[in-house]
């Protein structure tokens, strides 16, 4: 069972958390800037790397608060974690 | 040599010396027509009907590891066709179709066993839910039964179908044509079939790049060389992102572990396949005896093909709880497959945006019901370059055109489904 | 016969003032508290203990743990009979009821050792070949293969006993309590760190219990004992018996399942603990290889660290005169225990030509038994049970891969006992699991850890570390490196000592030995699978050449000891038909559980009706009194009606109904979602993420709120209120509350986190009712004035607070039902008061409560789309909501998604009216047809989404979602519902049953 580094919490049970997906797919800012197409790419492609994967997790029977961790998908190890605008050490957000 | 108990008996006088390997190993030659990426049922399945079919046999299916070895072994072996939505129905029911005759076809017994498959309802609401896909079912010609309580507890005594049960029983859908198959014979059925009308299947051989010029594809990467192609076509569940992205393909699919576990083997007491929405489960009884038991999937991306505990401890729950004979049983074995989460819980059937490459992927929780079914319009897709019928509305460009097809309604969230 | 004849008349680590009597297929048998079921059995001299599973050969007992094959019986009756235990995991109780399994009408006449006459033609995956005939055939065969299959018979009933759970934290965890993690606890805990050990036997101490051994100069047991007692005196340390770690998942949690034996008791029977640590060590032991030769499976053959083991732990001798076979050392360890019981020792059959090391042999001479130097058994003889061994010199060639053929004149030994030993397997299952690579080690011929993965180390024997001594050092230094490794001060201190091993001659490697004929019979790899030697050539012959593909096809390691014993062989000799080395072709995944553990205990106390939690509103109990019939929604129980004396269900609702529709009704609501937004920028993160605007909205007012998911299709509807400018007070559907409170901070959080914007659920804080029909606001004044609820006060879609039987409460004015209605939210606590008084307000008026049935029903009559028709795959057109979207300027979630083709083609399904024609009811979720005996499969123009009887209109009405709907008004239709066998003639209509131009709510 994965152990989730909260910021705000400290290191609590996967249990705790609920899963949000790709942390790298933002939104886009000016949602009138991009095409339709590009638009409903971010709703759906995903990068779904093997290895390092940026991902959100959001502490619902904690905080609440929607954090960004940084895990491997192969080995499950948790490589850090941050708040939602706060940076991971080690790589790039 | 063809199967028979014939031939077992004719080889039980000289000690089954004569049998010979299922399928060939050739190695590698330096192009194919059509070289098919992964080497599971679908894989498989795709070879045979391109052969068989298609008159197409230039063909090699290349296996990064054993055949079989990813999602075709690793599933709860659950045969149906029980769909709500026309494009599903449809697609599905024509697998069903196949696999009624695919013993016999393939001359391999894949035990396929129509022992029902019940889905349970827990409350009025989702009663009606099953209502409304077992009526859309009979309007597509497909087999739908509506149990009642006392129905469902008669078919399968050892429900609790207790008011008092937290997710009591209101009935359930039944599809008495629906049931299970003999997971790894699939695939080795397919293989030997394949093999000898001419197919080249590939052990050990790792695809790791997709050479594409002039937006067409020309061949494959991979650990045992360079091996050119006319077509390539990618089913490889479990890994459908990262080799689409050797041809610059991203798609809309999130790798999810799903796990699946068996009790020790008992003497038979379950008849058919249950499965139960609300509570996650899907329970059946293989030949060997053993209660075996899928859930949910674990819920965060993984290429691992291993779970966690609290999952595991949820189908127990849950099944314990539907089945208090299953307490005093013991757990065997566990495992975990990684699912293809697509982004509306459908795979993709089709042509890539790169000219002659395929993809057969995307399948979620029930690539293996599709087994056959899907080998047989992907290998239309591929030979005439063009989707069957029953695989067009699978493209992948229905995310873009809003063509969903999206069996829970749940929208882009993988696992929703 | 006396009883216990095989059980010498001193030693073993008995209770013998306290003997046990129990009974084995009806017979009564006595054996002594101390013993195992297997020890018992044996001391009595019951050789054969079960059936195998294919071929239904005799078999007995083979081993003395968790790697047992064969011995499996069931133990107890009825609801609480365990099928499939392992005689040798089985504490000896008073009175235990065992059967042995698999076998009809009796254990030593079976009928289905047939299938042993057929074997020839049932060779490994003999059902891939045949039973193909026309569809359907195979389920001719099925059930005959199913019935022969599957071991015991499962219990009948309910589990009479309960399970438990513990959740723990600790800085080492150590997993064995041999010499290994004794050692190890005691260097880990020695500078306070906390430590857990934890072994699957009931007393610590592991192999230090199976032979002599002397430890720190004393005597191994009472090292045993002095090693326990520090332990217990550490405060900080938690020793677990009888629990076996199972499960090695990610971030070092280990999942250990403890037998407590409270059969009956209110203590649990077990207990899984979730055990967090920060640091683990593996001291799992090694368990013993068999041999495998033909007639290897002949009750009275078993491994020769069991036989030493009943020997000297239970002064149990498993037979009069042995023999043993083996190709390493350690097999001699047994020769002087079996002595000590008894036991003459014929002949050790060892298989390396140059014999053993000269301490072994010693053993040997001690005990006047010959060694024949590079000899092996090709051969058993007897019936049920062991008579004597055939023995035939090693061919001196073809030796390297570890298959050995024999030559030359057999020679016949008597003998009822055959020791057999193949070498050791370090019990690699939890490193495995931990995602540490296994490294072959060539010397022992085994697999043994390798890289880690995780903060483990393994130790001792586990370790493919050989002797007490080192096992001892290594433990300890594991032990301090683990302590050490969280940073916790360890011992200064030494490790125990032991005397140094003795020296051993190499192991031979050997995976199996042949027949000079090819014959002898049966040579098993797996026991318990029935997998034989020529089952695994024949899976190479036919290109099954994977290591899974072989386990698959061939069910080898499959079955309940998971190939402990026999695993390795088979796969070796798989490679060296292969000619590859063993390490090469590698060994199947490890997977939890290391062992079976049983499914009631990982599923623990949250079961049947704990399985998940009900919610109950504050009004529940006030339901309950009037005796509404309760259904679930979702996670709550909400009323479906209130039958009076004498009233149907269905006459009550629509009794409920027309009370609504006449006079006045009062509905508990308490189940919506309601989140509180507030913030500098509530209004404006609101607009985002609603689909129809909704920050102009006024302070006092109250909107209708449609939100969508990012892909354009709807999500969710419910209505936003202002109670005042500070704060915006939502309500979502009943089963969407959750979701929705994550969406929006989701959006709040991540994607516009420059937004000054907060919400939180206020579900459980309010309760909600709502009180509707056209005498609710004359009820109302009753209660709080009638100008608080005039219109000037509280126009339609406003809301205001007011003051109910002196409590605050908050109105408002919107409806469900179409009439005029108010909805009263009050803090939860004050919900019966308030629900109570209204009711008595509202007797002059004929009020009425009304259930979620009349609720449904008045809410179709209305056209008002809910769960079923907001199914997922609706966009607000369909469900006629566009035009709450047309005004809206701003962004929001889904609109971009929105403008794709497939959602706004015309030709989308849309919501309508269905009122039957025939008088008959519209099936649930009934399929739209012109002609529903044309051919299938028909294609449907859309489906019924609400049904149901219309008090209003006095006939079955529905709602739809059909094809080109708008257009299709007045056509009739055929609602088909196959599955209730109801074909019902329908008109089209608008789908505003009730009031269409909407002047009810606003009167």
């Amino acid at each position: 069972m994965l152990l989730i580094p909260c910021p705000h919490c400290g290191p609590r049970a996967q249990v705790e958390f609920a899963y949000g997906g790709d942390a790298t797919v933002a939104r886009p800012v000016d949602p009138d800037a991009v095409g339709a197409r590009q638009w409903l790419d971010h709703v759906y492609l995903r990068e779904n790397p093997k290895g390092p994967h940026l991902e959100w997790w959001q502490h619902v029977a904690g905080c609440r608060a929607w954090i960004r961790v940084r895990r491997d998908t192969v080995t499950h190890a948790v490589l850090g974690a941050a708040t939602a605008a706060g940076s991971i050490e080690g790589g790039a957000s | 040599m063809r199967y028979s108990f014939l031939a077992l008996a004719a080889n039980a006088l000289r000690g089954h010396r004569r049998w010979r390997p299922a399928w060939r190993s050739p190695q590698p030659q330096r192009g194919y027509e059509v070289v098919i990426v992964g080497g599971g049922g679908h894989a498989l399945a795709t070879a045979y009907y391109l052969a068989k079919l298609h008159g197409v046999t230039d063909v090699a299916v290349l296996e990064r590891g054993w055949i079989g070895g990813g999602n075709t072994g690793r599933n709860t072996t659950i045969v149906r066709s029980n769909y709500l939505h026309d494009a599903n129905a449809h697609f599905y029911e024509h697998s069903l179709k196949l696999w009624e005759g695919l013993s016999r076809d393939l001359n391999y017994n894949v035990m396929f066993s129509p022992r029902g498959v019940l889905n349970l309802a827990h409350s009025d609401g989702q009663l009606e839910t099953y209502s409304r896909r077992g009526n859309a079912m009979r309007m597509n010609g497909i087999d739908a039964v509506l149990l009642d309580r006392e129905q469902v507890r008669a078919m399968v005594p050892d429900l609790d179908c207790s008011p008092q049960a937290r997710y009591p029983v209101h009935g359930g859908l039944l599809q008495p044509r629906g049931g299970t198959a003999r997971h790894d014979a699939v695939a080795w059925g397919f293989a030997r079939a394949a093999s000898a009308l001419g197919v080249d299947i590939i052990q050990q051989c790792e695809v790791t790049g997709i050479r594409v010029e002039a937006g067409r594809v020309q061949g494959v990467e991979t650990t045992r060389g360079y091996i050119g192609a006319s077509k390539v076509a990618i089913a490889v569940a479990g890994h459908s992102s990262r080799v689409a992205a050797m041809a610059g393909v991203a798609l809309p699919i999130e790798s999810h572990v799903l796990q699946a576990m068996v009790t020790e083997p008992v003497k038979p007491f379950l008849d058919t396949v249950v499965t139960s929405g609300a509570t996650h489960l899907y329970v059946s009884q293989t030949n060997k005896g053993e209660v075996l038991l899928g859930g949910d999937i674990d819920g965060y991306n993984s290429y691992a093909q291993r779970g966690n505990l609290p999952i595991v401890e949820d189908v127990l729950r849950a099944a314990v709880s539907l089945f208090p004979r299953l307490s005093r049983l013991r757990l065997m074995r566990t495992w975990g497959g990684i699912m293809d989460m697509t982004m509306d819980g459908s795979p993709i059937i089709g042509k890539l945006p790169v000219g002659g490459l395929y993809l057969n992927g995307g399948w979620c929780y029930g690539g293996f019901k599709a087994t056959p079914g899907s080998g047989w319009v992907f290998a239309h897709t591929v030979a005439h370059d063009e989707p069957h019928a029953l695989n067009a509305a699978f493209s992948l460009e229905r995310f873009w055109s809003g063509h969903l097809i999206d069996e829970k309604g749940a929208g882009a969230t993988p696992g929703a489904h | 016969m006396r009883s216990q004849p095989y059980r010498a008349v001193n030693g073993g680590a008995l209770d013998r003032t306290r003997p046990l009597r129990f009974t084995f297929d009806g017979r009564t048998y006595e054996g002594y508290e101390g013993d195992t079921l297997a020890s018992a059995l044996l001391a009595n001299g019951v050789r054969l203990v079960g059936r195998s599973f294919k071929y239904h050969r005799p078999r007995g007992v083979y081993g003395l743990g968790a790697e047992e094959p064969n011995a499996l019986v069931r133990v107890g009756e009825g609801a609480a009979a365990t099928p499939n235990l392992k005689a040798t995991e089985v504490l000896l109780r008073d009175a235990m009821v065992v059967r042995s399994q698999n076998r009809w009408p009796s254990l030593s006449l079976d009928a289905g050792a047939l299938a042993g006459a057929l074997s020839r033609v049932l060779p490994a995956g003999f059902y891939y070949k045949t039973f193909m005939g026309p569809p359907g055939w195979w389920m001719l065969f099925e059930p005959f293969i199913r019935r022969a299959a599957g071991l015991g018979r499962p219990p009948e009933g309910t589990d009479p006993d309960r399970y438990g759970r513990r959740f723990a934290h600790c800085d080492v965890l150590v997993v064995g309590a041999g010499p290994a993690g004794l050692a190890a606890a005691l260097a880990a805990s020695s500078g306070g760190a906390r430590v857990t050990l934890v072994d699957d036997a009931d007393r610590l101490g592991g192999s230090l219990l199976q032979g002599p051994a002397a430890v720190d100069g004393l005597d191994a047991a009472r090292w045993v004992g002095r090693a326990a007692r520090t332990l217990d005196a550490r405060p900080r340390v938690r020793v677990l018996r009888r629990a076996l770690a199972f499960g090695y998942y990610d971030d070092n949690l280990v999942a250990v399942c403890e037998q407590v034996d409270g059969e009956g008791a209110p203590a649990p029977r077990e207990r899984v603990w979730w055990i967090r640590a920060r640091e683990v060590v593996l001291a799992t032991g090694a368990v013993e290889r068999g041999l495998v030769f033909p007639g290897n499976d002949r009750p009275g053959v078993m491994l020769a660290s069991a036989a030493r083991a009943y020997a000297w732990r239970h002064a149990v001798a498993c037979g009069r005169r042995a023999v043993v076979t083996t190709n390493n050392d350690s097999a001699y360890d047994a020769i002087p225990a079996l002595a000590g019981v008894g036991c003459e020792v014929a002949a050790v059959v060892d298989l390396r030509a140059g014999g053993p090391g000269e301490p072994a042999a010693a053993l040997a001479e001690a005990a006047g038994a010959r060694i024949l130097r590079g000899y092996a058994v090709t051969a058993t003889d007897g019936g049920v049970s062991l008579q004597g061994v055939e023995v035939r010199a090693v061919a001196s060639s073809a030796e390297a891969d570890g298959v050995l053929e024999t030559r030359g004149p057999p020679e016949q030994i008597a003998c009822d006992l055959l020791c057999v030993s193949g070498g050791w397997n370090p019990a690699v299952q939890l490193f495995s699991q931990s995602q540490g690579s296994l490294r072959w080690d060539a010397a022992r011929a085994a697999f043994v850890p390798g890289q880690s993965r995780q903060r483990e180390r393994s130790a001792g024997a586990a370790a493919g570390v050989e002797g007490l001594a080192a096992a001892l050092e290594s433990g300890h230094a594991a032990g301090e490196a683990a302590a050490l490794a969280c940073g916790l001060r360890a011992s200064a201190g030494t490790s125990p000592r032991a005397e140094p091993a003795p020296e051993r001659a190499p192991l031979r490697p050997v995976w199996r030995i042949a027949h000079p004929g090819g014959s002898g019979g049966k040579a098993f790899v797996d026991l318990q699978n029935d997998v034989t030697v020529d089952d695994v050539l024949l899976a190479e012959r036919e290109g099954y050449r994977h290591p899974e593909h072989l386990k698959r096809y061939t069910t080898l390691g499959m079955g309940t000891d998971q190939g402990r014993v026999g695993g390795l062989n088979g796969v070796a000799v798989l490679a060296s038909r292969l000619g590859r080395p063993v390490e090469a072709v590698g060994l199947t995944t490890f997977r939890a559980p290391t062992a079976p553990v049983t499914v009631g205990a990982i599923a623990g106390g949250e079961v049947g009706a704990q399985l998940a939690p009900t919610r109950l509103t504050p009004l529940h109990g006030w339901h309950e009194a009037a005796g509404a019939p309760m259904v679930p929604a979702g996670a709550w129980l909400r009323p479906r009606c209130y039958p009076r004396d004498g009233e149907t269900q269905a006459e009550a609702i629509r009794r409920e109904v027309t009370t609504v529709r006449g006079a006045v009704g009062l509905v508990d609501v308490s189940t919506l979602g309601k989140i509180e937004v507030r913030g500098r920028d509530a209004g404006a993160f609101l607009e985002r993420i609603y689909a129809n605007p909704v920050s102009d909205l006024a302070p006092g007012r109250v909107r209708y709120g449609l939100m969508l998911r990012e892909d354009g299709l709807v999500f969710d509807d419910g209505t936003l209120a202002r109670p005042d400018a500070a704060s915006w007070y939502l309500t979502t559907t009943t089963a969407n509350a959750a979701r929705v409170l994550a969406h929006l901070e989701r959006y709040a959080q991540t994607v516009w986190p420059s937004l000054a914007v907060h919400m939180v659920s206020v579900t459980d804080q309010w309760a909600a009712m709502a009180i509707a029909g056209p005498a609710a606001r004359a009820v109302l004044a009753r209660v709080c004035g009638a100008g608080a609820v005039s219109d000037g006060a509280l126009p339609f879609m406003g809301c205001a607070s007011a003051e109910i039987a002196g409590v605050t409460v908050r109105l408002l004015r919107i409806t469900f039902s179409g009439e005029l209605a108010y909805e009263v939210h009050v803090g939860a606590d004050h919900g019966r008061l308030v629900w109570e008084t209204l009711l008595e307000a509202g007797a002059a008026h004929g009020i009425a409560p009304y259930g979620t049935e009349a609720m449904g029903v008045l809410r179709i009559e209305k056209g008002h789309p809910a769960g079923p028709e907001l199914d997922g795959n609706t966009t607000p057109r369909d469900l006629r909501l566009d035009r709450l979207l047309a005004r809206k300027a701003e962004d929001f979630v889904g609109r971009r998604a929105l403008e794709r083709p497939g959602l706004v083609d015309p030709s989308r399904p849309r919501l309508v009216g269905l009122v039957s024609e025939d008088g008959q009811r519209i099936g649930a979720g009934a399929q739209l047809v012109t002609n529903p005996a044309a051919p299938k499969p028909l294609r449907t123009l859309g489906h019924v989404t609400s049904a149901c009887l219309s008090p209003t209109l006095g006939r079955p009405i529905a709602l739809a979602l059909l094809t080109d709907g708008d257009a299709r008004r007045g056509e009739l239709l055929c609602a088909a519902a196959p599955v209730a066998g109801l074909h019902t003639r329908v008109r089209v209509t608008d789908p505003v049953f009730v009031d269409p131009k909407g002047r009810r709510p606003r009167g």
